[in-house]
């Protein structure tokens, strides 16, 4: 992280990408089609065909026998349960995106101005490199839960106790904390404690992206608004927010992706117990447990077609800077 | 003006300087007293779970890790030599290289040579076949989990590293591809052209030129692939299934389930898992953090 302007990668991915076409000098006509024939066959086998092959499936019964027409996607979209399971991605997609861009804006603004800057980012960089699994049992730690009485274990409840609360089981609890009321569904105690995992692995990320950002902007006009008298809070609303919307739309962009495919933490924190299942947990769910692949297909399609929308998106980029014919 | 006068306002100077500087840093104290607060909330979890694969079973089930640093110290490596012996951390750790380097060479060779056909030949469709292969990064791996586990149980390949290869091979080529086309793409035309005059053939130029020149392109892909198979859940659980073939993510994942609350099990196995990516991290962090946001938003 010592050299935030060497993100060259990904300032192509963002939006500088020159793919230069060349090549007057292809040896015969075949010979192109040999180099991308092994990516081709991959990409066939294991993503085209079965994508169609999946949309195929979410029109079947559980065992692919006969065609049930929507009867699949009409029981994801009125069964109580796959509607919470619904709307628990809902709840990823925004408290998520917007808890890790915030933080991500606010910790890039931070770590700029300070000299130990390198070291800050990178410890709040460091929860992006471990698995999803090792987080969760992190977080599972940390969460853990003995009744009122007995010494914790886990840090949450043990300043939650000093401070003379009652210890809560964090990932069981739905009801609003140190209250009787439970908000309708998505909004429970444990999605929260969920998704505040995802926040503290990917913090770093939109971190470090915006700060690349950050340190794009020209210095002059930051300046120039603080010589005029501007306060440090209109800087960054009147100026910083609006030059770095096109970096944060994809970080944005990012983390909608992530928080709709979210799996691997829900699996380990809860197994998608207490009301916690999102779409992927569920996917997996109807597949092994209970043998139906209609139902375990029509919810991969809705997270397919959750995303095309991105898809196109990354299509536009890519055409529009790509500057291909 | 005399030497005296002269040695007086210096001092004023030196003194306003410090007072200035002074000034800066108290007017700077809540930044870094929130900034130092912030890496600790970040750092503490992490060092919670560091501390406690450390404790012997008895301290860890009755007192917080926090307590940990009273006298009379009591620090074991009991729990490493059991999850790596007893609860098959060892095997699976075995396992995750297994997959993972396979995981990694494979989709980037295959990639370089889609990339290389990309950047530098010309043939008819050109740009819609990449904006279609780019399209497809983001393609959830949930929509293809299906026929193709029903595709590897027909080709016998379920429960088998071969499957696991060849599915990893096929999800990072898209962003492998895309990668590499834009990086093969941006190297000086000057040079491949000249190789071509010279009577090089494809084959050679790209082995000889595009390959070595795009050592950093390469890196940052690679240790992106690499933590991606390293750490992947979803593909394992549902591909390999065989326990005795899991990598660590799958393994720790079922010592969860069984061992919920043993946590000197559980912390030490999450930190087995951790050290190759918290090392490749410190080594290289530059192509590390170039990898990791460039493909952040794969599928």
């Amino acid at each position: 992280m010592r050299d935030d302007r060497r993100l060259s990668v990904w300032s192509r991915l963002v939006g500088r990408i020159e793919i230069r076409w060349r090549g007057s000098n292809s040896r015969g006509r075949l010979s192109p089609w040999l180099w991308l024939l092994p990516a081709f066959a991959f990409v066939s086998v294991f993503l085209i065909y079965p994508v169609i092959a999946t949309v195929r499936l979410s029109f079947m019964n559980a065992h692919s026998t006969a065609y049930v027409g929507f009867d699949n996607y009409k029981y994801i979209f009125t069964n109580r349960i796959t509607q919470d399971v619904l709307l628990n991605n809902v709840l990823w997609i925004l408290l998520f995106t917007l808890l890790v861009l915030g933080l991500g804006l606010l910790f890039a603004i931070l770590t700029g101005r300070v000299r130990y800057e390198a070291v800050a980012k990178a410890v709040i960089f460091i929860p992006m490199a471990i698995s999803f699994v090792a987080a969760s049992v992190i977080w599972r730690f940390m969460y853990s839960y003995k009744p009122a009485g007995f010494d914790q274990v886990g840090l949450v409840n043990e300043i939650a106790t000093k401070v003379g609360l009652q210890p809560t089981a964090w990932l069981v609890e739905q009801a609003v904390p140190y209250t009787n009321q439970t908000l309708p569904s998505p909004f429970h105690t444990n999605n929260v404690a969920i998704i505040l995992v995802g926040v503290w692995m990917w913090t770093g990320f939109a971190m470090v992206v915006l700060s690349a950002g950050l340190k794009g902007l020209s210095t002059e006009v930051l300046e120039a608004a603080r010589v005029d008298g501007a306060s440090e809070w209109q800087v960054v609303r009147r100026i910083i927010l609006p030059m770095l919307a096109p970096t944060i739309a994809v970080v944005a962009t990012t983390l909608v992706i992530q928080a709709l495919k979210i799996f691997d933490i829900v699996w380990v924190m809860t197994s998608g117990n207490f009301d916690t299942d999102v779409i992927a947990t569920m996917m997996y769910k109807q597949m092994f447990n209970y043998q139906d692949f209609g139902k375990a297909g029509a919810l991969a399609v809705i997270l397919l077609l959750a995303i095309i929308p991105i898809m196109f998106i990354t299509i536009r980029r890519v055409r529009v800077q790509g500057g291909g014919g | 003006m005399n030497a005296a006068t002269a040695e007086v306002s210096g001092m004023r100077a030196t003194f306003l300087r410090i007072l200035v500087r002074l000034r800066r840093l108290f007017s700077r104290l809540p930044l870094h007293f929130v900034l130092i607060a912030i890496a600790l909330l970040w750092m503490t979890p992490t060092i919670g779970l560091l501390v406690s694969s450390f404790r012997p079973a008895t301290e860890v089930s009755s007192t917080g890790w926090w307590n940990a640093f009273q006298t009379p110290f009591r620090f074991t490596l009991d729990n490493y030599s059991t999850v790596i012996s007893q609860n098959g951390m060892g095997r699976s750790f075995l396992n995750s290289l297994i997959i993972t380097i396979p995981g990694t060479v494979i989709p980037i060779l295959v990639a370089s040579f889609a990339g290389f056909a990309f950047a530098w030949m010309k043939f008819p469709g050109r740009n819609l076949l990449f904006i279609f292969l780019v399209a497809l990064i983001v393609v959830p791996i949930q929509a293809t989990l299906i026929p193709v586990l029903r595709f590897l149980a027909d080709a016998k390949l379920v429960g088998t590293f071969p499957g696991i290869w060849l599915a990893h091979t096929a999800y990072g080529l898209p962003f492998a591809i895309f990668l590499l086309t834009s990086f093969f793409g941006s190297l000086p035309k000057e040079l491949l052209e000249s190789a071509y005059l010279d009577g090089a053939s494809n084959m050679r130029v790209f082995f000889r030129l595009v390959l070595p020149l795009s050592v950093p392109a390469i890196a940052s892909l690679a240790i992106f692939q690499f933590l991606w198979v390293w750490n992947d859940l979803l593909v394992a659980l549902v591909y390999l299934q065989t326990p005795s073939k899991a990598p660590m993510t799958l393994t720790i994942s079922n010592l969860v389930s069984s061992f919920g609350t043993q946590w000197q099990l559980l912390t030490a196995a999450a930190f087995i898992s951790m050290i190759l990516p918290l090392i490749v991290f410190f080594a290289l962090q530059r192509y590390f953090v170039e990898g990791i946001t460039a493909g952040a938003v794969k599928g």
